[in-house]
């Protein structure tokens, strides 16, 4: 019995113990470093960073090795540690268009200004094992290009909607601040900038799921992806006493903007129409299952039907967080029983009451025969 | 950078800061003025899991200070797993006194269960809620559930009773039981059984209510009238046994089944813990304490703690 009993104190305090030795492993095998796993582990890093809305590479690599590698969990204690943070500001917006480029793709043009950059990718590798690594040994270093990237990178999207063709990207009436969905409760229908923020921290798996719906049918989207880059931006702060911006640091992220067709209204010619993903770290893959989510909410915007998951903002907040999702299918494991104890009540109640019900009626005595 | 360095409690008395602190007690004033109705607040994360009593503890550490006692119970019960967990959590962040005496605590918090021994006034019980909307179940769409309560349009619940009582012969729900509170708004008192639904009403003491993960804050103040709902013909029910507590022979008290063996024998037992171990310092006695299989039930509770240093 893991509940009732007395002592249930010393027995959580020794599962600390237990879990700090299952993670430590095979104590003869080197302990693993914080720094290796920022190094090494950037992928799963950057997933952490997201999902735990901070991007912090060392506390992010410290969280998966707390974690065991458990990604979720990770987040979680990056998440638990956000929280106590105090917020001291907002950085201007991060300027993509100036981003120092290491990948750079379009979809939708064979070429274009500033060319197709492909960076450090596994799209175009076979999934073959390499046992060479199971020794470990030297990485064969990257030759360099003989001529350095364009200076101007413009956005596939800036491009389009030089023309007209794409749907502006305008702040709303007044440009207000961004709502902050870790701080004020969300409502719906929630508004675009809720809906990008939390499909930010949105469980990676979730969003893909999502994207892959919209495109099978259950949505009506099959988009361009219009642009996919990746590299660092840096972060401008400025702080009030001085009044002008300063300079914070880098940081990287992976930007999608997916083209999707629109026929236009009354009012509104034929146009394409945005969608967008925005992370940290290289995370090609959510950025991407984000922007075809975010196009899939902008139906209500749009005046289109609203008829599959993907498209309805209540349903892609509310179950896309991982951290809150696994809580509440986890919280299974907590003791039920008083309620439990009501279902058995009922259900042999129901039981007695309908077998008394179906029991055949007594058979009148035969009279003795005469 | 290095943490490390700023020692064991970087973190506020009571984990969150004072701002949100400020932010939940606006919320549980609002909530207070308006009995039953769902107040949203920016629900913080927290270090303890969603769906782990994340709201509870968020109002906990809104309203407790070092002056105060807390009683954490889970299912009744003050030695259950997370019930533990939660009160070592304020023991560390709140250095403050925990007791498993229901009538020495200023706050309890509860996941399931309100304590048998009554409530009195200038108690706080606070309730973790996993599920505060009462509608949910009959309407997915928080947009909507919000309008429903608004217009007070609460025919759906009632014909859901019905339909249950049309093909039951009874209304099927046996915890979360539906209460109008005030009689105004419809609320959902969280899982604790409907057995316990009339200690709610008329309470002297005043009940608060935090769901974390669905960020909603609601209450109850003292002496407000909460009516399970039922109809004339068909009026609310709490459950019942047939047998007293075997360890206290109490015959008032929310029983919980123990499996005793793997033959089908079971025992029945006070769920309310300290309720149990009161009545038998006070010698009573069921029919089920000298049994082998009451052993490790019956073991007496540890004494009210002093913070650790």
């Amino acid at each position: 019995m893991y509940v009732a009993v007395k002592g249930g104190e010393a027995a959580i305090l020794a599962t600390h113990d237990l879990v700090a030795e299952a993670r430590r492993g095979d104590p003869a095998i080197a302990e693993i470093e914080v720094a290796q796993i920022r190094e090494q582990l950037g992928l799963a890093v950057a997933r952490v960073m997201n999902e735990g809305s901070l991007y912090d590479r060392d506390l992010a690599a410290l969280a998966l090795k707390q974690a065991q590698g458990d990604a979720i969990e990770a987040a979680f204690l990056i998440r638990a540690f956000r929280t106590t943070l105090p917020r001291f500001g907002s950085s201007l917006p991060v300027e993509t268009s100036r981003m120092a480029i290491r990948r750079r793709i379009s979809a939708a043009y064979k070429d274009l200004p500033g060319g197709q950059v492909l960076g450090p990718t596994y799209d175009y590798t076979h999934r073959l094992f390499d046992f060479a690594l199971m020794e470990g040994g030297n990485a064969p270093e990257a030759p360099q290009a003989r001529a350095s990237l364009a200076e101007t990178m413009p956005r596939v999207p800036d491009i389009l909607g030089a023309e007209g063709l794409m749907e502006p990207e305008t702040p709303p009436e007044g440009d207000p601040t961004p709502f902050d969905l870790t701080r004020q409760p969300v409502s719906f229908p929630a508004d675009r900038d809720v809906r990008l923020q939390a499909m930010a921290r949105s469980d990676e798996g979730f969003l893909l799921g999502l994207g892959y719906s919209v495109q099978r049918g259950f949505g009506g989207n099959h988009p361009f992806a219009g642009e996919i880059r990746m590299g660092e931006v840096s972060v401008e702060f400025v702080p009030e006493e001085l009044g002008f911006p300063v300079d914070l640091g880098e940081i990287t992220l992976t930007e999608c903007q997916m083209v999707n067709q629109f026929a236009g209204s009354k009012d509104v010619p034929p146009q394409f129409t945005r969608g967008y993903g925005l992370a940290f770290g290289h995370s090609e893959r959510k950025a991407m299952s984000m922007a075809l989510v975010d196009r899939a909410l902008k139906s209500r915007e749009f005046g289109e039907a609203a008829d599959y998951p993907a498209q309805q903002d209540e349903f892609v907040l509310y179950h896309s967080d991982n951290v809150e999702a696994a809580g509440f299918v986890e919280h299974l494991k907590l003791p039920h029983y008083v309620d439990f104890q009501g279902e058995l009540e009922l259900i042999r109640r129901i039981r007695a009451e309908r077998e008394a019900r179906l029991a055949p009626e007594p058979t009148p005595i035969q009279e003795a025969a005469e | 950078m290095s943490f490390a360095a700023q020692g064991d409690t970087p973190y506020n008395y009571a984990y969150l800061d004072e701002q949100t602190k400020r932010m939940i007690r606006r919320a549980l004033l609002k909530a207070v003025a308006i009995p039953g109705y769902q107040v949203p607040f920016g629900s913080r994360e927290m270090p303890l899991a969603r769906g782990w009593g994340t709201g509870g503890i968020q109002i906990t550490a809104a309203v407790i200070g070092p002056s105060d006692t807390l009683k954490v119970i889970d299912q009744g019960a003050d030695d259950t797993t997370n019930a533990v967990s939660i009160r070592r959590f304020f023991e560390r962040t709140a250095s403050v006194k925990t007791t498993e005496a229901t009538h020495e605590a200023t706050i309890i918090q509860t996941r399931h269960r309100i304590p048998e021994a009554p409530m009195q006034a200038g108690q706080i019980l606070v309730y973790q809620v996993p599920m505060p909307e009462p509608l949910r179940k009959l309407e997915p769409r928080e947009l909507e559930t919000r309008k429903m309560h608004g217009f007070a349009e609460y025919g759906l619940m009632q014909v859901r009773l019905y339909e249950n009582i049309a093909r039951f012969g009874e209304v099927t729900t046996t915890y979360d039981y539906p209460v109008r509170v005030n009689g105004r708004h419809i609320m959902a008192p969280s899982p604790i059984p409907k057995f316990d639904n009339p200690k709610m009403d008329m309470s002297p003491c005043l009940q608060l209510f935090g769901a974390g993960r669905e960020k909603r804050i609601y209450a109850i103040p003292p002496h407000t009238r909460v009516v399970s709902l039922d109809f004339e013909d068909h009026p609310f029910r709490i459950q019942s046994w047939k047998q007293p507590c075997g360890l206290c022979g109490a015959q008032d008290s929310y029983l919980d089944e123990v499996v005793i063996d793997d033959a089908g024998g079971r025992m029945f037992v006070c769920s309310d813990s300290h309720y149990c171990e009161t009545r038998r310092a006070e010698g009573h006695a069921g029919p089920m304490l000298g049994h082998q299989a009451a052993g490790t039930l019956a073991a007496a509770s540890t004494p009210a703690k002093e913070p650790r240093p």
